[in-house]
């Protein structure tokens, strides 16, 4: 065990490097944590050692915890595991603890400067480590980043990072930092009061700042006499007003979904009221509380674990060789094509953009260049970035310029004849190896597949809108696609940094497939005359993203309309969602297509900014007097999804149900707190959601009959992730 | 059972709540000690004349700190063997303090009591004894909190009340206000305010502004859209709670609020002996008494549940009220009462409210109690109704009996 090794310098500077073995990126262990402490104890002891220094034998500083860590912590207590995390949260923040006395007496002399030398990109307990030294000095180099995202994975900075940063720069500097998770880069850092310094050798700097240290220097201010929480404890007049605040914009921000939030703002309030080791065990109280919710543990393993997973290639055909693109080709202009063409340039491919006449191409091409102005605008970008974008990329009408592409994704019009003529065009004119995607989101790729001459290399790309922004891609094998075609997907969606989901091709894949029934419910309720408040702010409160109705007006109401007629037809009698159709088609009817139209279940002002509810609905749709409770409305938008996620694992177009949830979180906005929809299964029980079905198919219809799959687990009450997830052990 | 009856009530004027409000000098153990004293001339109080002053105040802290209400006493011409309890039922603890008081009487805990309290807003600020209520996350997330002009807010969205049936409610409280002024409807309780010299303070209710018309209300910016739209956005936390609404109608403003005033009011409750002992009067019996919790989101709806309740237990129908006193907190607080009770606003607050007069908040329902008292009289009815939503979602009511 040699992740954390010391060595002494002349000036009597000791130099703990960690460098975790067999690792590219440093994560701490249960056994590197006892180690830190040795290594403290040590450096104390020594009277040759004047100060230590804490860097990184990697390229960056930190990674954060082992999540698996805390996850084995729980598994290993037996019936009493909130006491086990409790006492290794506690243990850690004795040790940090010892590190930031460094020795000194209850007169705050005679300790030892520990500085971290912050050489790399550094986040989680490594920042939480970083803030428990005297001083922290961090590389120049933008492209490291220092944060504590831990946030974003459904916990909190448990590590005392919470306690200290926000004492160190109140509770409402610390907010964003803590709340939003980001990862910032040096300045931002420093400006933020995360680090004290930047520099281009910072453990050079460490050692000056050893050197120079006064006992002043290395005590903290909450270990100094008459220590106040800068802007205010909460019982202070301006802290109060401070934590009024915090916690409305809190709960209103999260809608009251993400517990860690929560517990993150009341490890601050509790914890600003108590002296420094009172606060720290606060915070350990408030972090075991979320580490045993069950939430907490979903979010990591979709979000987490899963989405690592599948971006690594958890499901990359074996033994195909690498099929990095060099060389694409986007067929359609439009928004889709578009965005498909600026992220592949960035991505560093040469692109070449075909569309019918040169004006839409370049209408194509200059989406990109709309976008990394905006970077620039936002210093996201520079110039020298937006230069060489665009000239990766190629706009133009001439068929030839497609020669030595090795991908070419299709995005032209959803038509399957217009469709077929490109597929046959375009194979007249690229490599025989090249793969050929559609981004159809509606049409079978088998069906697709029949125009080309080499169906085993036609696969389905489905990117969201809008594609700069979505960061799934549903990949979708035709019957005859091979594994070297979802090989090249699987690169290439790596390459443009998206997290890919491999899916079968059954009607509207699996994203769509989900999707609808929420929609369709949300309308259909409208039609029932339910308030179109209480459906959106019912999915908003379920923590989706976008209500259903502000998500129709979004994807617009002629597109829902088109859809519904097509499946009607292709379905027949088994059809379920005439009732929605009746609201859809009186919309058409009325043109109101959505804000496209600048009308649809919402107003909207010129500029197609959405004002408030069409008051016509009302008139359309009288309201009921006895409005239905919340959460029937909740099941009613849920239940529809769920059902749909689990009948794509039944009938096999999903084969993965780490797919199934990191798919639904990313793809649409699936309740992230959940971990997805058999994450959430899993939550509630087999039993009592296929006991629910019951009831909503009573009352709703066929729509929320139960699965059979599902009502075989319910009977044998099995858990999803037990049954089909990977053996791999979750967090 | 022992029957608890008012032999009389007391107010003091009531001062801007400011900084350049006239009771501003006026500390609060003597704003208290006023009313107690005029208490005690008027019914002749000497030595343990009373088992207990039950005082109603809000803010704690400051200078109405420490168990005001025994500081109030010893500040007073009471004699010192009658204690004091201080009580915090936010907008209704000078009601709490009667109903307390009257139900300690039928219970037999004592002959006779004083209750009532009192409010130095201008002094010792509203909010400056902070409260886990507003800022702890482990209580604010779980009960969806909004301060209260949010709440009031939300009443006028959920029932539907528009900004100028607000404003003409407030214009009406104004009026009323002055012709009562104007014809002495309150020369019976009211308590003028006078230095250590006995040269005079202040001697009317300072805050009220006969002049507004729904013109000069017009022209008043909603005050609580800001902290509801933008910062820190309280709207959204109670569209959580209430989510078939779509938007917060914001339609509250200074004009149609209650007022932010100092004051202090007193009554005397004891039972029949105690009367004939005193050789006192009773003007009124205490029928009823009763409180209930609501929703703290919405939170100032507690009149109507509690009327409710108070009704149903005393076995009678909201016809039998011949006159209401809703205290004025907001003007949707008013019209949702009146709303639910199909009541005819002539027999609701018939002098004006808080709106016009101003609401010190533990003093309050001390005040409109005393106010329905005297309306009763001079008006020859028998039964009145006073009542209080509170803060955190409560409600706070009484009835009373000519006798």
């Amino acid at each position: 065990m040699t992740d954390f090794t010391m060595k002494t310098d002349a000036d009597g500077v000791a130099i703990v490097t960690w460098d975790a073995q067999d690792k590219s990126m440093n994560v701490l262990t249960r056994e590197a944590f006892v180690l830190v402490e040795e290594l403290i104890d040590q450096a104390l002891a020594d009277e040759a050692v004047k100060g230590v220094i804490i860097t990184s034998g990697k390229r960056d500083f930190a990674g954060g915890m082992d999540l698996n860590v805390l996850a084995s912590i729980r598994d290993e207590a037996g019936d009493n595991p909130a006491q086990a995390l409790f006492d290794f949260t506690m243990n850690g923040h004795r040790i940090l603890r010892k590190l930031e006395r460094a020795g000194m007496d209850d007169k705050n002399k005679g300790g030892k400067p520990i500085v971290c030398a912050i050489n790399g990109t550094c986040a989680g307990i490594g920042t939480e480590i970083a803030l428990a030294c005297h001083h922290r000095i961090m590389t120049d180099n933008p492209k490291a980043k220092i944060g504590l995202p831990e946030i974003l994975l459904g916990i909190f900075p448990g590590g005392g990072g919470t306690i200290r940063f926000s004492r160190m720069v109140g509770a409402m500097a610390a907010a964003p930092v803590l709340l939003e998770g980001k990862m910032m880069e040096p300045k931002k850092a420093k400006s933020s009061g995360l680090i004290d310094a930047v520099s281009d050798d910072p453990v050079a700097a460490a050692k000056e700042w050893i050197l120079n240290a006064t006992d002043a220097d290395i005590v903290k201010p909450w270990d100094q006499k008459g220590w106040k929480m800068p802007g205010g404890a909460p019982y202070h007049p301006s802290g109060f007003m401070t934590f009024v605040g915090a916690s409305a914009m809190v709960h209103g921000n999260t809608w009251g979904v993400y517990p860690a939030a929560k517990a993150l703002l009341s490890a601050v309030y509790e914890g600003a009221q108590v002296p420094f080791d009172t606060a720290l065990k606060i915070e350990a109280r408030w972090f075991t509380h979320i580490l045993m919710n069950p939430s907490s543990s979903a979010m990591i393993r979709s979000l987490f674990i899963n989405k690592q997973a599948l971006e690594k290639g958890a499901v990359r055909p074996e033994g195909v060789d690498d099929q990095s693109v060099k060389k694409i080709g986007v067929l359609g202009a439009g928004m889709m094509g578009a965005g498909i063409a600026l992220v592949s340039a960035r991505a560093g491919m040469d692109v070449v953009l075909i569309d019918q006449n040169q004006e839409a191409a370049d209408r194509g091409k200059a989406y990109s260049e709309t976008f990394m102005d905006k970077g620039i605008a936002r210093k996201k970008a520079t110039p020298e970035k937006k230069e060489a974008v665009l000239n990766q990329i190629n706009a133009t009408t001439d068929l030839e310029a497609l020669r030595g592409c090795d991908l070419i994704i299709e995005a032209v019009f959803e038509d399957p004849r217009v469709k077929a003529e490109m597929t046959q065009k375009v194979e007249a004119v690229i490599p025989g190896d090249c793969i050929f995607a559609s981004n159809t989101s509606t049409l079978p790729i088998t069906e697709l597949a029949k125009a080309s001459s080499r169906p085993d290399q036609f696969i389905g790309i489905h990117f969201f809108s809008p594609v700069e922004k979505m960061m799934l891609v549903e990949i979708i094998k035709g019957k005859g696609t091979g594994d070297r075609a979802v090989a090249k997907a699987l690169d290439y969606v790596r390459q443009i940094r998206k997290t890919p989901i491999v899916v079968n091709d059954e009607r509207f894949f699996y994203a769509n497939r989900c999707i609808i029934p929420y929609i369709n419910q949300g309308i259909q309720m409208v039609g029932e005359g339910v308030a179109p408040a209480l459906i959106d702010h019912a999915a908003q409160l379920l923590g989706f993203p976008v209500g259903p109705l502000q998500l129709v007006d979004e994807t617009s109401i002629d597109l829902g309309a088109k859809i519904a007629r097509a499946t009607k037809a292709a379905m027949g009698d088994d059809y379920p969602d005439d009732a929605t159709d009746a609201v859809v088609f009186r919309m058409e009817e009325l043109g109101r297509l959505g804000r496209k139209a600048k009308a649809g279940f919402y107003d909207y002002d010129d500029k197609g900014k959405r004002q408030h509810y069409w008051p016509g609905l009302v008139e359309e749709y009288p309201r009921l007097a006895d409005q239905p409770d919340l959460i029937e409305v909740q099941h009613r938008l849920l239940f529809g999804q769920v059902i749909e996620a689990v009948k794509a694992l039944e009938e096999g177009v999903l084969e993965d149900i780490r797919e199934g949830d990191v798919g639904a979180i990313l793809g649409w906005g699936f309740m992230p707190w959940s971990g997805g929809p058999f994450s959430w299964l899993d939550m509630v029980g087999a039993p009592w959601a296929a006991e629910r079905c019951d009831q909503l198919a009573e009352k709703y219809g066929a729509r929320f009959e139960c699965p059979t799959l599902l009502r075989e687990m319910a009977d044998k009450n099995q858990s999803f992730y037990r049954r089909f997830g990977p053996d791999a052990k979750a967090a | 059972m022992t029957e608890a009856y008012i032999y009389d009530a007391v107010r003091s004027v009531r001062g801007k709540g400011r900084k350049d409000g006239s009771l501003h000098e006026v500390t609060a153990p003597r704003l208290s000690a006023i009313v107690l004293n005029a208490l005690k001339a008027r019914n002749n109080l000497e030595g343990h004349a009373v088992e207990d002053v039950i005082w109603g105040n809000v803010t704690q802290v400051a200078e109405q700190g420490g168990c005001l209400a025994r500081t109030a006493v010893l500040a007073s011409d009471l004699d010192q063997s009658i204690p004091g309890v201080a009580i915090n039922r936010f907008c209704a603890s000078g009601l709490e303090a009667v109903n307390m008081a009257a139900n300690q009487v039928r219970g037999g805990g004592g002959d006779a009591y004083i209750a009532g309290g009192v409010e130095c807003m201008s002094r010792v600020p509203m909010g400056m004894d902070g409260g886990a209520i507003a800022v702890d996350p482990a209580i604010t997330f779980d009960n969806y909190f909004v301060p209260q002009g949010i709440s009031a807010d939300i009443i006028a969205t959920e029932y539907g009340f528009t900004r100028d049936q607000a404003d003409a409610l407030a214009v009406e409280s104004q009026r009323r206000a002055k012709a009562a002024w104007d014809s002495g409807r309150f020369e019976k309780s009211i308590i003028p305010v006078e230095d250590i010299n006995g040269l005079p303070i202040l001697a009317h209710d300072e805050y009220m502004r006969p002049q507004t018309d729904m013109q000069s209300l017009g022209g008043l910016k909603p005050a609580f859209k800001d902290m509801g739209e933008v910062m820190p956005g309280f709207d959204k936390v109670a569209l959580m709670k209430y989510p078939h609404l779509e938007k917060i109608n914001h339609i509250h403003h200074a004009g149609n609020s209650s007022g932010i005033v100092d004051g202090s009011a007193a009554v005397l409750i004891g039972n029949k002996e105690y009367g004939e002992r005193m050789g006192l009067k009773p003007r009124a019996r205490i029928r009823s008494t009763a409180k209930i919790g609501t929703d703290p989101t919405i939170m100032l709806t507690g009149p109507v549940p509690v009327t409710q309740k108070i009704l149903r237990e005393s076995g009678m129908e909201i016809g039998d009220i011949d006159l209401f006193e809703v205290n004025e907190a907001f003007a949707s607080v008013v019209m949702r009462f009146m709303q639910a009770f199909e009541t005819d606003p002539d027999k609701v607050n018939v002098n004006g409210g808080s709106i016009a007069m101003g609401h010190p908040l533990g003093a309050t329902g001390a005040m409109i109690l005393g106010t329905l008292l005297d309306e009763l009289e001079r008006t020859d009815k028998e039964v009145g109704l006073a009542t209080l939503c509170i803060g955190s979602g409560m409600g706070a009511a009484t009835i009373i009996e000519r006798v």
